[in-house]
């Protein structure tokens, strides 16, 4: 998948969780869960649908690699 | 017109799902209330043939006022049931997606016999739906393939962004939602004569047991630490009854059953507590779906009336990006608040050596008038001691 | 084998297409010869063999004795001796005279010889109800055929089919039965030229739609079209299966179907208990049972030995507005 397709992928599960943000001035390296005011339930359903979405395990341990755009897109291209 | 919280006056009836001549069941979803606390949907306590609607759409009437009839015509009792009564319902519980091959069957206990057709029952699976909670159009009033994708599409419509659908759910309106809250609030702190109680937890063996746990579940089926603290404290309820329940016309009535309100923060501002019914009945498994399904519907606006009103008392959850300890507002008619701060590495006593432990701060705001700081503090330590054995919870 | 073209193009009767079918079957291979009661000098107790004696001769269009079993043992015999005989029977009533010959005889000597002897007879059958001639006279038996192993059982219902049929059936070494219903004799229609030859396998979907499959064969084919137009009037879009073989079904087809429309109304001429669409319905439950949204329904013939009066026999066939309430109650129930 290419850069902008992984990053709109993301995006579209984030919106889903939280509609109202403005996913255009978000920058690669923001935290998302500052960002958009998620919480721990919010992030559990935003990993959840990438597990689905991408189809692959994401072990507890790799949760902190994930708090970013740019933490996201480097952990699905391995 | 149902009341949907202590301090709901009058709502609006937004939508009709029903129509005269329809067949309904206990528990079916009939209308959609906009309330100061968002859109709300209404299930019937009664059965039998929908008579007349009563209340047209957009319009807003007290809380008790006939919106419409159900059973025989000529019966004089107004259709909906008083405000706020326990409901027997069976806890929301909706099922983990999953495979399109896998045949789904409805988890825990069931109103009464749904009939699904097996196409409807695949479809519901892949949309992660429950199918039983649906009501059919099918043969034999079985829910179909069709019904369960109205339903999603139902829910699709409550998250559309407000301007696109009026007269439909519009979710809530902040002012309005403030409004409700400084109403509850204010009338908790004027009546209710509190008392705090605050105690420190270790929670080493939970953080430990957790990610062994999770470490061995695939991502959908894994538990947020939240789930053990609410299940601790609905265990603890057990030992110490006196805190669940209400407080109404001078008296303590204890609650039925333990229904835990569980308080989510919307965003844009604003608060609910809908209840997970019997939550001290439940596994960590099926308390983390009824959880992760009562938040999405609650940011979504597809609440429902029988989850509203019912708790028996309120837990507040600050997570890890809050403070260290929460002295919360009882939400009226209930007794008892339980908080929980965020989990935090502080220099603990372990064996008579100072370590760094991870603790969690809980906090009990408790109504005076029905129990005394003893009885909060048998519930803390009740608490405390459950969760040393995450194992056993 | 060369096909024959229509001899005189336009509109031609279900009948004559047999007879054509018939006719280029006796042209095109010698060792072919016809057998049955009426078929010569009468030309035929539906007129299908009409001139065909005159054209042909005694050899080739041979009247038999008032005996199913005879000459139907006959053309077993015939059969196994090389010879590709095409057996009339006048109608699946008097077949019963001959079921332990087909049954016992046709069907099994090639298994019972361990192959070494093949039986390369095709029986067509006149079959179906619905010209007043009362019990003995109106069954619809060819589901109790398609239960028997060893033979292949086809239903022709369009002109096509009735026309090409024949001769995919003659060059199938195994016993083929066709049955032919006899209210289908005088229905007319233009045969696409386009057709040259017709499998003798596959189900086919006739009409596609989207709400509900209706199943069908034979006569039923036509009343499931009609009430499919019915229906459509109603925004209720049918599916129409033209079964085709009944022995061996189509299977596939039949699951397509239904994994599309996820409802299912099965017609059948035959009394409904024990019927072909008995074993239809069983085998969708059995294999497509988690694509269905609704109850399977079948439109059978009533459970009475068929009356005479034209009322009473009406009402005991299947008939399209039932098809039409089956349907209707599968997409909107009350």
């Amino acid at each position: 998948m290419s850069d902008v397709d992984t990053r709109s992928m993301i995006v579209e599960l984030l919106s889903a969780i939280a509609p109202e943000a403005d996913f255009t001035s978000l920058a690669g390296a923001e935290d998302l869960r500052e960002a958009l005011d998620l919480d721990s339930m919010d992030f559990m359903n935003f990993i959840v649908a990438l597990h689905e979405r991408a189809g692959i395990d994401i072990p507890e341990a790799d949760y902190p690699k994930l708090r970013t755009l740019d933490g996201i897109a480097a952990y699905l291209a391995r | 017109m149902p009341a949907l919280g202590a301090d709901m006056g009058a709502g609006t009836l937004v939508e009709w799902l029903i129509k005269p001549g329809d067949l309904v069941k206990r528990g079916d979803i009939v209308a959609v209330v906009e309330t100061q606390k968002g859109a709300i949907e209404i299930e019937t306590f009664n059965e039998g043939m929908v008579s007349e609607l009563v209340v047209p759409v957009g319009t807003k009437v007290p809380v008790g006022s006939l919106i419409a009839r159900i059973g025989e015509p000529s019966e004089a009792t107004p259709a909906k049931a008083a405000p706020a009564k326990a409901v027997p319902l069976a806890p929301p519980v909706s099922p983990p997606s999953l495979p399109a091959a896998a045949p789904m069957t409805p988890a825990g206990p069931a109103l009464h016999a749904v009939k699904i057709t097996p196409a409807a029952r695949r479809r519901a699976a892949e949309l992660s739906i429950d199918p039983a909670r649906l009501s059919g159009t099918g043969v034999e009033g079985a829910v179909t393939v069709a019904d369960v994708e109205a339903a999603v599409a139902h829910r699709a419509a409550a998250q559309a962004p407000p301007a696109s659908t009026p007269a439909r759910r519009i979710g809530f309106d902040p002012a309005e939602m403030r409004k409700a809250i400084a109403a509850a609030m204010g009338r908790s702190k004027r009546e209710i004569p509190h008392y705090y109680l605050s105690h420190t937890i270790d929670f080493g063996a939970v953080l430990t047991w957790l990610a062994a746990f999770n470490d061995a579940q695939p991502v959908p089926n894994r538990l947020l630490p939240a789930v053990l603290l609410l299940k601790a404290s609905a265990l603890a309820l057990r030992e110490v009854p006196q805190l669940n329940g209400t407080y109404v016309d001078g008296g303590f009535q204890p609650g039925a059953g333990i229904h835990v309100g569980w308080a989510i923060s919307l965003r844009g501002g604003g608060l609910v507590a809908p209840a997970v019914r019997d939550a001290d009945t439940h596994s960590l498994t099926e308390l983390m779906a009824v959880m992760r399904d009562l938040v999405q519907r609650a940011r979504a606006g597809g609440l429902r009336s029988s989850e509203l009103g019912s708790a028996t008392i309120t837990i507040t959850s600050l997570g890890d990006r809050g403070a260290e300890t929460v002295l919360g507002i009882i939400y009226p008619p209930q007794v008892a608040l339980i908080g929980f701060g965020g989990v935090a590495v502080r220099p603990w006593v372990v064996d008579g050596r100072v370590e760094p432990r991870p603790l969690v701060t809980v906090s009990l705001a408790g109504d005076h008038r029905a129990s005394d700081g003893h009885i909060g503090g048998l519930l803390l330590n009740a608490i405390e001691r459950l969760l040393q054995v995450p194992e056993k919870l | 084998m060369s096909a024959s073209v229509n001899p005189t193009p336009g509109p031609i009767t279900y009948r004559e297409a047999c007879r054509q079918g018939l006719r280029d079957a006796l042209l095109n291979d010698p060792k072919t010869f016809l057998m049955g009661e009426d078929i010569g000098r009468y030309g035929g107790c539906y007129a299908v063999t009409k001139g065909l004696l005159d054209e042909f001769g005694e050899e080739r269009v041979r009247d038999t004795p008032l005996s199913e079993s005879a000459y139907v043992g006959a053309g077993i015999g015939a059969a196994l001796t090389g010879m590709r005989p095409i057996v009339e029977i006048m109608t699946v009533n008097f077949s019963l005279l001959a079921l332990d010959q087909i049954v016992n005889n046709a069907a099994t000597i090639p298994h019972m010889s361990g192959g070494q002897f093949a039986v390369p007879l095709v029986i067509r059958i006149a079959t179906g109800g619905g010209r007043r001639v009362a019990a003995q006279h109106s069954h619809s038996l060819e589901g109790w055929y398609a239960h028997i192993p060893g033979l292949r059982i086809l239903a022709p219902a369009v002109l096509e089919d009735a026309r090409f049929m024949l001769a995919a059936a003659l060059a199938d070494p195994n016993p083929v039965l066709i049955f032919e219903h006899v209210m289908l004799y005088n229905v007319e229609g233009e045969l696409d030229p386009a057709v040259i030859g017709v499998d003798i396998d596959r189900a086919k979907v006739r009409r596609e739609g989207s709400d509900v499959s209706v199943i069908a064969y034979g006569n039923g084919l036509f009343k499931a079209l009609a009430a499919a137009e019915t229906l459509a009037a109603d925004e209720i879009s049918s599916e129409v299966v033209d079964l085709r073989v009944l022995r061996p079904l189509d299977t596939a087809t039949i699951l397509a179907s239904v994994a599309k429309t996820r409802r299912c109304v099965i017609v059948d001429e035959g009394w409904k208990s024990g019927s072909l669409a008995a074993e239809i319905g069983m085998r969708i439950v059995e294999q497509a049972f988690f694509d269905l949204d609704a109850p399977l329904r079948r439109v059978c013939g009533r459970e009475v030995p068929m009356p005479y009066a034209a009322h009473l026999e009406d009402a005991a066939l299947p008939q399209a507005a039932d098809i039409v309430a089956a349907a209707r109650g599968l997409v909107h129930p009350a």
